[in-house]
This record gives C-alpha cells, sequence and structure tokens, in this order.
C-alpha cells in the first residue's frame, strides 16, 4: 500500500496571495486536513472555481483544479462530475459568484443533487473588485457602490439551498478549524449535493461582518451548534435552549424561565421534512444565535448516477451503440453499379 | 418544367403541361419544385417530408426547405399560421428547394393567399375547396372567392374537396372527427403520389412503423391515403399525371438514406466519437433552429451518449468545457442568441486549450430576430465575438449531407489541436432535407485522440511542436494533477502569469496555432470554368444556389467559375491566389456583407456582393443573374 498522504502533499507550490489576515486562510487549511484524514488520492480530486478572491483556492490546492469563470463553476463542475463520477468534485465559491452572477446556476446545481460539494465563503462582500455591497450585505450597509446605504435587502444563502432541493446543508465559521474540517469530511461522505456556507471574514473591505461569533469567547452566546438527536442548547453552561411555539422559535432560559430540557426543540438533520432546517436556517442575529453545524442531510437520487444508469439501461436494451447500424437505420434504399 | 432553372440539355416537350391532351400515359417532367402549404396543424412538414422521402427511395434528387412560423399554433386559417414545406425533385443534380413552384397544395385560403407570389404563372393549384368558407376567406382579406372569379386566371387550379372526402373514407369505418381532421394531410399526400406516379409502399410502411401502438391511428391514415389516391386515378379532374425522368448518370453505387442538416450533424458527431473512441458529451439549451441536435443525440444514449439540458446557455457550454476536461468529446449546439451568452465561456475555452465543438445553426437576427428562417449573419460572431484576441477554428457547412462531413472535420481538428471548433449551420439546411450516400467506416478521415499520462517532465503547457497543441491530461491521471483557468497562463508551466513578455507569446501562440490548421486544409475546389473572368465565391447553404446558377449560367455560354469555402477560420492558404486570378470577384451571402468586408480587408480584392436578408435562402435565378450582369457589365 502507498504511504500515506499527510496534510502538506495537498499543498500546491504555489505562494498564496490571500490578504494577511484573510479567512480563507483557514478555510484552505481545515480543507487539506479534511484531505489527509479521508485520504483522498490527489489525482482524484477536482476543484472548480468561478471568480472573486475564494476562487484562487484550486491554484493552492495540489490537486486538479479549474479556475473557470464567474458564477459558472457549477456548470464546469457538473460537466466533470457527468464524464468521470469517481471523481471528488469540489466547487469553491463566493456570495457574489454563487448568489448574484451564479444565482441560477446555484438553484440548479442543488435541484440536479450531483454528488459534488459546494463551498460558498460568504464575506457579504465583493472583495476582488474591492469592496462592493454583495446578494448578502445586510440592508443600509455602507460600501463604495452605496456610499448612501444599501436599499437591497440581503439573500440568505441556507434557506435558498433548501428551497432549491439540496441535500446537505451545513454552516461553519471560517475561525473554527475543526468544524470546518468535521463538516468537509461528512460533506464528502454525502451522497449527493452538499451545501457548506462558510461565514468568512474580509478584513481589508468588511471586517467583523461575523464578529459575534468570530472569538471562541462569544461563540457561546451568538451561536448554536446542532447535533443531530439532542436538545438545541445554546449559551454560557448551555443553558439555553430553542423551543417552539406555536409555529415560531423562541428562546427559552431553562434556569431563569423554570423550562426542562426535555421541552426544547431535538435537531432532527435526518428528517424527511425540511420545515425544521427550513425555520433554523431563516434564524437572523442577533435576534437569535447563529445556528451552526449540519441543518439537514437527506437521501435523494444523486444526478450523475441516474445519467449513467440511463445510459446503461437503454445500451442493455437496445444494444450498445454501433456507427454502422446508426447510419443504416430508418428507410435506405440500394443503387447498383 | 422550370424554365429559370431548366437542368441542361432539357427537352423542350417536357417543359410544358399539355392540357388539351388526355392521354393515359404519363408526361415524362425534369427538374420539379412543388409546395405544400396549409395551418401550422394541418402536417404539411410531415406531407411535405413524407413526399420528398417517397421520391428519394424512387431515385430522384432530392432537395426541401421547411418554411413554419414562429408561433406553434397561430390562430387557424390566419396567415401568421400558414406553414409551408417545398421541395425540387428531378433526376439528379439538385442542388436547392427550388425557385418558381410548379404545384402548389394549398390546405385553406391562407395557404393559398400567401403563397401564390411563389407560384410560376400556368402552374397548377391543388386547393382544398371545403375549407374556403365565407369566414375562412374574410380572415385573409379575400372579399370573394378566388376559385369563383377570374383571380386565379393563368393557373390550373385545382378544387379538391379535401376535407369532406377525407371524411366521406373514414366516417364508416367510426373514425373520430379529430382524426378525420387530422388524416387530411394523408389524403393530400395519396393524390400527389398519383400525380407523380409514386408508390405508397413507404408511406405504408412507415405509417405502420411510426403508430405501431395505435392501430387506429394506421388505418385511418392508410385509408385517407388510399382514398387520396384512388381519387386521382378515377377522376377526370386532372387530364394527365407526371413521371420524373430518369437520371442521365448513375448515381454513385451505395446505401442511400434521405436525412435533415440537424440528424446529419448529430450523427457525425457520434460517428466521430466512436472513431476517436471517446465518450461524447453534449451540453444544450433548447432553441430554434437547432433544438433538433439536441432532440436526435438524446435518442442515442446506447453509444453512449451523455445529453445534458442545462439550466441556460451558458451552463450548457460550462458543462461541455467540464466534460472536455475531464476527457468527453464535448460539444454545445445553439443559434445566435445562445451564441451571445456563451462567448465568455468561449474564451476561457480559448484560454484553457481544450477540444470543444460549438455549433451554431444561424437564424435571423439581430435578437430574438426571426426564430424559424435561414440567415448567415453570424459570421463576425463566429470569428470575433469572444473577449480579447481569441482566435479558434471556424467551419461551415454547405447542404444537409455535408452537415456530416462537417461535424467528423470538427471534431478531427478541435482534438489534434486542443482549441475549439465553431460549425455554422443554418435554418434551411437544418431542417432541410435531401439524399445522402452513406459512407463507410473505412472513407472517414483518421479520428485520434490521446490523453496524456506521462508524469515524466509533464507540463500542462508545454505544445507539440508542429501542431501547437498542449496536452490533453485528464482528471483521475496520477501524477499529472495541474491547474488551468482563464488567468493568462505562464507558457509550458501553465502557472499565473501576467508578465508583458509572456502574455504576448501567449497570444502569440494561440493565433499561431490556429494559423497552423491551413496546412490540413485540402485544397480549394474550382467548380465550372476554371479559366472564365468571374469567380463567384460563397460559405455555407448558399452553395445549392450558386453551383446551380454557375452550372445553368456556363450551359448558356455565361463563363463563370465558383469556389466554395467551408474553412472559414483559418481562411485556405490558397484563397489568395485564386481570388486574384479572376478579373471579376463576387461574393454572395445572406447578410450585409461579412464574408465580403473580410476578404476585401485581408486579400485587397476588388469583390462586389450580392447580399439578401430577407429570411429565405437565395434563388438559383438570383444569383444567375447577377451572374450575367457582371460577366456583360
Amino acid at each position: 500500500m502507498a504511504e500515506a498522504l499527510v496534510r502538506k502533499d495537498y499543498v500546491s507550490d504555489v505562494e498564496v496571495r490571500w490578504c494577511v489576515g484573510c479567512g480563507d486562510y483557514g478555510i484552505l487549511k481545515a480543507f487539506t486536513v479534511a484531505m489527509a484524514k479521508l485520504q483522498l488520492p490527489r489525482e482524484k480530486v477536482v476543484i472548480v472555481s468561478g471568480i472573486g478572491c475564494s476562487s484562487r483556492f484550486p491554484y493552492y490546492v495540489d490537486t486538479y483544479g479549474f479556475h473557470s469563470v464567474h458564477g459558472r463553476a457549477p456548470s464546469v463542475a457538473t460537466g466533470v462530475k457527468l464524464t468521470q463520477p469517481d471523481l471528488s468534485v469540489w466547487i469553491v465559491t463566493g456570495d457574489g459568484d454563487a448568489l448574484s452572477i451564479g444565482g441560477n446556476h446555484f438553484i440548479h446545481l442543488m435541484r440536479r443533487n450531483p454528488d459534488i460539494n459546494m463551498l460558498l465563503f460568504n464575506n457579504q462582500i465583493y472583495g476582488l473588485t474591492k469592496g462592493q455591497a454583495s446578494p448578502t450585505s445586510p440592508q443600509g450597509k455602507i460600501t463604495k457602490s452605496t456610499p448612501f446605504g444599501l436599499i437591497d435587502g440581503p439573500m440568505h444563502p441556507l434557506p435558498m439551498a433548501l428551497t432549491a432541493g439540496a441535500t446537505f446543508v451545513a454552516r461553519v465559521p471560517d475561525t473554527d478549524n475543526a468544524m470546518i474540517t468535521d463538516v468537509l469530511i461528512q460533506a464528502h461522505k454525502h451522497k449527493g449535493v452538499s451545501f457548506v456556507e462558510i461565514m468568512q471574514n474580509c478584513n481589508i473591505f468588511n471586517d467583523g461582518a461575523w464578529f459575534p461569533i468570530a472569538k471562541k469567547a462569544n461563540r457561546a452566546e451568538n451561536s448554536i451548534v446542532l447535533k443531530h438527536g439532542e436538545p438545541m442548547t445554546f449559551g454560557e453552561n448551555n443553558s439555553k435552549g430553542f423551543r417552539l411555539k406555536g409555529m415560531d422559535i423562541e428562546i427559552v432560559d431553562m434556569e431563569k424561565d423554570g423550562v426542562d430540557v426535555s421541552e426544547l426543540l431535538v435537531h432532527d438533520m435526518y428528517s424527511k421534512d425540511a420545515t425544521l432546517a427550513f425555520k433554523l436556517a431563516n434564524l437572523q442575529h442577533p435576534e437569535f444565535p447563529y445556528p451552526l453545524g449540519v441543518f439537514r442531510q437527506i437521501e435523494a437520487p444523486v444526478y450523475e448516477s441516474g445519467v449513467s444508469k440511463q445510459e446503461h439501461d437503454v445500451a442493455e436494451k437496445l444494444g450498445r451503440g454501433d456507427v454502422k447500424k446508426m447510419l443504416h437505420s430508418g428507410e435506405t434504399w440500394e443503387v447498383s453499379v | 418544367m422550370q424554365k429559370e432553372v431548366s437542368a441542361k440539355k432539357a427537352p423542350d416537350k417536357s417543359s410544358s403541361i399539355d392540357e388539351d391532351r388526355r392521354s393515359n400515359a404519363p408526361e415524362e417532367l425534369d427538374i420539379t419544385t412543388i409546395r405544400f402549404a396549409g395551418d401550422s396543424g394541418d402536417g404539411m412538414q410531415l406531407l411535405g417530408t413524407r413526399f420528398a422521402n417517397t421520391s428519394a427511395v424512387f431515385g430522384e434528387d432530392v432537395m426541401t426547405l421547411a418554411e413554419y412560423p414562429a408561433e406553434i399554433r397561430a390562430p387557424a386559417g390566419t396567415i401568421a399560421g400558414v406553414s409551408g414545406f417545398q421541395l425540387s425533385m428531378g433526376p439528379q443534380d439538385i442542388y436547392t428547394a427550388g425557385d418558381m413552384v410548379d404545384v402548389l397544395v394549398a390546405m385553406n385560403p391562407a395557404a393559398l393567399k400567401s403563397n401564390l407570389e411563389h407560384v410560376r404563372k400556368d402552374g397548377i393549384l391543388i386547393v382544398n375547396e371545403d375549407t374556403f368558407t365565407e369566414k375562412n376567406l374574410k380572415k385573409v382579406g379575400y372579399e370573394e372567392n378566388p376559385l369563383e372569379n377570374s383571380a386565379l386566371a393563368g393557373y390550373r387550379v385545382f378544387p379538391v374537396g379535401i376535407s369532406k372526402m377525407t371524411a366521406t373514407a373514414l366516417e364508416p369505418l367510426g373514425v373520430e372527427r379529430e382524426q378525420i381532421g387530422k388524416s387530411k394531410n394523408l389524403f393530400a399526400l395519396g393524390l400527389i403520389c398519383w400525380l407523380f406516379n409514386m408508390p405508397l409502399d413507404n408511406t405504408l410502411n412507415w405509417l405502420k412503423t411510426k403508430f405501431s401502438k395505435k392501430p387506429e391511428v394506421i388505418k385511418a391514415n392508410t385509408e385517407a391515403l388510399m382514398a387520396g389516391n384512388k381519387y386521382g386515378d378515377s377522376n377526370e379532374l386532372f387530364v394527365t399525371s407526371y413521371i420524373i425522368k430518369q437520371p442521365e448518370h448513375k448515381k454513385q453505387p451505395g446505401t442511400y438514406r434521405y436525412l435533415n442538416g440537424n440528424s446529419a450533424l448529430s450523427m457525425g458527431l457520434i460517428t466521430a466519437a466512436e472513431q476517436a473512441g471517446l465518450h461524447l458529451f453534449l451540453g444544450s439549451y433548447p432553441i430554434t433552429p437547432a433544438s433538433d441536435v439536441l432532440h436526435e443525440l438524446s435518442r442515442h444514449k446506447e453509444f453512449p451518449v451523455t445529453t445534458f439540458q442545462a439550466e441556460d446557455e451558458i451552463a450548457a457550454i460550462g458543462a461541455a468545457i467540464g466534460a472536455s476536461y475531464a476527457g468527453s468529446l464535448a460539444i454545445t449546439s445553439t443559434s445566435g442568441p445562445g451564441m451571445a451568452l456563451k462567448t465568455e465561456f468561449l474564451g476561457l475555452a480559448v484560454s484553457v486549450e481544450l477540444p470543444l465543438v460549438v455549433i451554431n445553426v444561424m437564424r435571423g437576427g439581430p435578437s430574438t430576430g426571426l426564430p424559424t428562417k435561414m440567415e448567415q449573419s453570424d459570421l463576425f460572431q463566429a470569428l470575433w465575438s469572444r473577449p480579447g484576441e481569441s482566435p479558434l477554428i471556424v467551419l461551415a457547412a454547405n447542404s444537409p449531407k455535408d452537415c456530416f462531413d462537417t461535424a467528423i472535420e470538427a471534431c478531427r481538428l478541435t482534438l489534434k489541436y486542443m482549441t475549439p471548433v465553431i460549425i455554422l449551420s443554418d435554418g434551411y439546411i437544418a431542417n432541410g432535407s435531401e439524399a445522402w450516400r452513406i459512407p463507410s467506416l473505412d472513407e472517414l478521415p483518421e479520428m485520434k485522440a490521446q490523453f496524456h499520462t506521462d508524469a515524466e517532465k509533464f507540463h500542462p503547457y508545454q505544445r507539440d511542436p508542429k501542431t501547437l497543441a498542449r496536452p490533453w491530461a485528464i482528471p483521475g491521471t496520477a501524477g499529472l494533477e495541474h491547474r488551468v483557468g482563464g488567468l493568462e497562463k505562464e507558457d509550458i508551466t501553465g502557472g499565473v502569469d501576467q508578465s508583458p513578455e509572456n502574455h504576448e507569446k501567449m497570444v502569440h501562440y494561440r493565433a499561431e496555432k490556429v494559423r497552423r490548421v491551413c496546412a490540413d486544409i485540402p485544397p480549394l475546389e474550382i467548380e465550372g470554368n476554371p479559366v472564365a473572368d468571374l469567380l463567384v465565391v460563397g460559405w455555407g447553404s448558399s452553395y445549392g444556389a450558386i453551383t446551380r446558377a454557375v452550372m445553368n449560367s456556363n450551359n448558356d455560354g455565361v463563363p463563370v467559375a465558383s469556389v466554395h469555402i467551408k474553412h472559414l477560420s483559418p481562411l485556405p492558404q490558397d484563397l489568395g491566389d485564386i481570388l486574384k486570378r479572376y478579373k471579376k470577384v463576387l461574393i454572395v451571402e445572406n447578410n450585409l456583407g461579412q464574408l465580403w468586408t473580410l476578404l476585401r480587408s485581408i486579400y485587397l480584392v476588388d469583390a462586389k456582393l450580392l447580399s439578401k436578408v430577407n429570411g429565405v435562402p437565395f434563388k438559383i435565378s438570383e444569383v444567375e443573374n447577377k451572374i450575367r450582369e457582371m460577366v456583360k457589365g
């Protein structure tokens, strides 16, 4: 057996050119750690990206990589996956790339459910073009392109992915290496499309966008880590939790409100019904802590498997294609010498 | 039968129909043009296709033109809803679907009114008189019934109660009203087969296969077909029937079939992939008139062929590029507006130097333009519509059957040179059909695809010294892990490099690579009289009209040569010398002068232009008249 691969084996010799302090560094590191943990052969991994800071990612990983055009990485990745279904295909994209110029491809990637993993680095700003509002920038945001404040409301990628039919949906902060690695491994193992929003800090043009959860010390109050089968608790000592009131999620303080843990919502990421995942995905800070972890994972027919199966079935029924037979099909006639 | 397009050595007596002759012996005809017209729901395309197919199987040379509205079902009986199908048939050398119509079959007043201008004086009008009701006449602005006044004087009019007779034939069999309406076209087909002494058996066989699961439909259509045929036989209305002359020269021996341009393209692509030992991948999005390539390839998954109907035109080419990167022979097919959307990705394909075939079945533009009509106005778009210096190979198909060869040539070049190839076809040849001798596989050019596997000294942009192609190193190959992308790449290593010297070098490499394709292009063939003073130059689907016009002119003592360009980028290396050999050069194209501008600027020749942009292909007579004018002037 070949020698085990270590993290460094996945690091390319290209000098990384993200700004010092960029959240992308942490993600890159966690990604290579995940690769080594999975022991994926380097030639079996393809990273496809669009355009933007995040989309430089493939250059820095020593696997196959394709830096394509703005917003359209899902289509390139789909073509790769349909041709070689056994490759591990990853899309690295950003909020502008995936949700603005590539919104259409994003939706259709989710609904087709190919076994492709999409990592969306969401920093709520256009970084590579130096600081314009992005589709996830909050209303009122002052940027170079919105000097008097952003009028558009933001787009929320998690509910979008769920609505479009994503079968694996997760969110992680760029500062939690262990959580990123763990979720990437789960995403890889999931058969079908995996969507992972990574809350990523752009320290140059939008520093502190995810401030409430950036530091470990603040994370307990400002986030809730979803764990399948466990009650949804958060806060110092896990004293707070989510409870259902009517159709709404409410925050309860178990000690102060005298609520028993048995009254809390229990996370069910495998539920066939997307309602709970959708409600969690729609919770907005600061009214609620940011839910983190895996929101939903369900089994559904995998696109490229369906495509190969159909081709196989047709060949089984009609016989393997034969050019001569095809050219001579239908009505023909002979002209003799 | 047609004076305008009379074939050489046509005997005089065959050029008109003798009305007084009440003999049962069929009259012999030369080239004949027939047009079927009716409501878009009347099944005119099917009627025309079946008749053309029958004629082809019977041994005639046939070429067809489908003319249908952009609306699926415009209000019944209106001019907007008229669908037409024209075919020209003759003993040999049929290059176009004909100029003026000899026989018009009109299923309603709208069809008659909108098509009358295409019918030659003295031509035959077979009209479904049952539809000439007051209401229908009014819809198209006929004050009076043209069948009852002198409006059609000069034509030979044959009013036939097609609707009622179809009903009479089918009602006793208990056929539903709706099906009776649908079977009218079969009645008309039976009648026209009688008129031209064509057998019914191939239509009967077709009905059996087509409706194998609907015996009641086979029965109704068979009865309608037979009724139409019997009507011709037993009726005194037609004084004579016709037969197309036997060919003077034997056709090349072999097995023949009848096919349209989009089918020919599809079969060419599958054939090329099989010859190269590659998986064929099509990324496409529905668009008229290119959708049939998607339909046809989707029917052939057994090879296997992967067809991906993308969410839009952009994703269609994106997926094709991804598939090519991973080792498929990748295709994307579209028409002009879709081409516009694909241009960014096309630039990427040029930059990452991967094989890719892009098909543009051209229609009238700009914008949505004329979706169902032909035009050749996307030449400049094909040549240059990408960001930056972005050269690639452009080929044009010149007839339905040539689409097969063009598809093969495109695949051969894209694999050999690792650069995208655009195929230009158009709505005329895409939906037009002709007879085709099926080639044997050993007649086809060598097709080679080699994936790079040697990890020793591998560099993603190390070029083949002869073709300048870079290696095709697909994911899954151990030791060749590398990155590609749209950023300028460093020569040899393929790493990102935006330095001035490197960019200049890479721009020149990409241009030189396409230029070197010249060495792979066969010499141009000069048709007609090579020592004439006038040279006619065309590209794409005008081939038929030009070839026949040049043939007719030379037969009439007007010396003229012609050359037809398939390789539009790079242009054939002998083109410049050929252009300079002639005193006068005429360029014929369905646009405002795109090839004309190109050739004048490259070769500094004072070429003249014959342009036509009304959505309809050139008539032979239009080219012929221009030739005469230029030879005289």
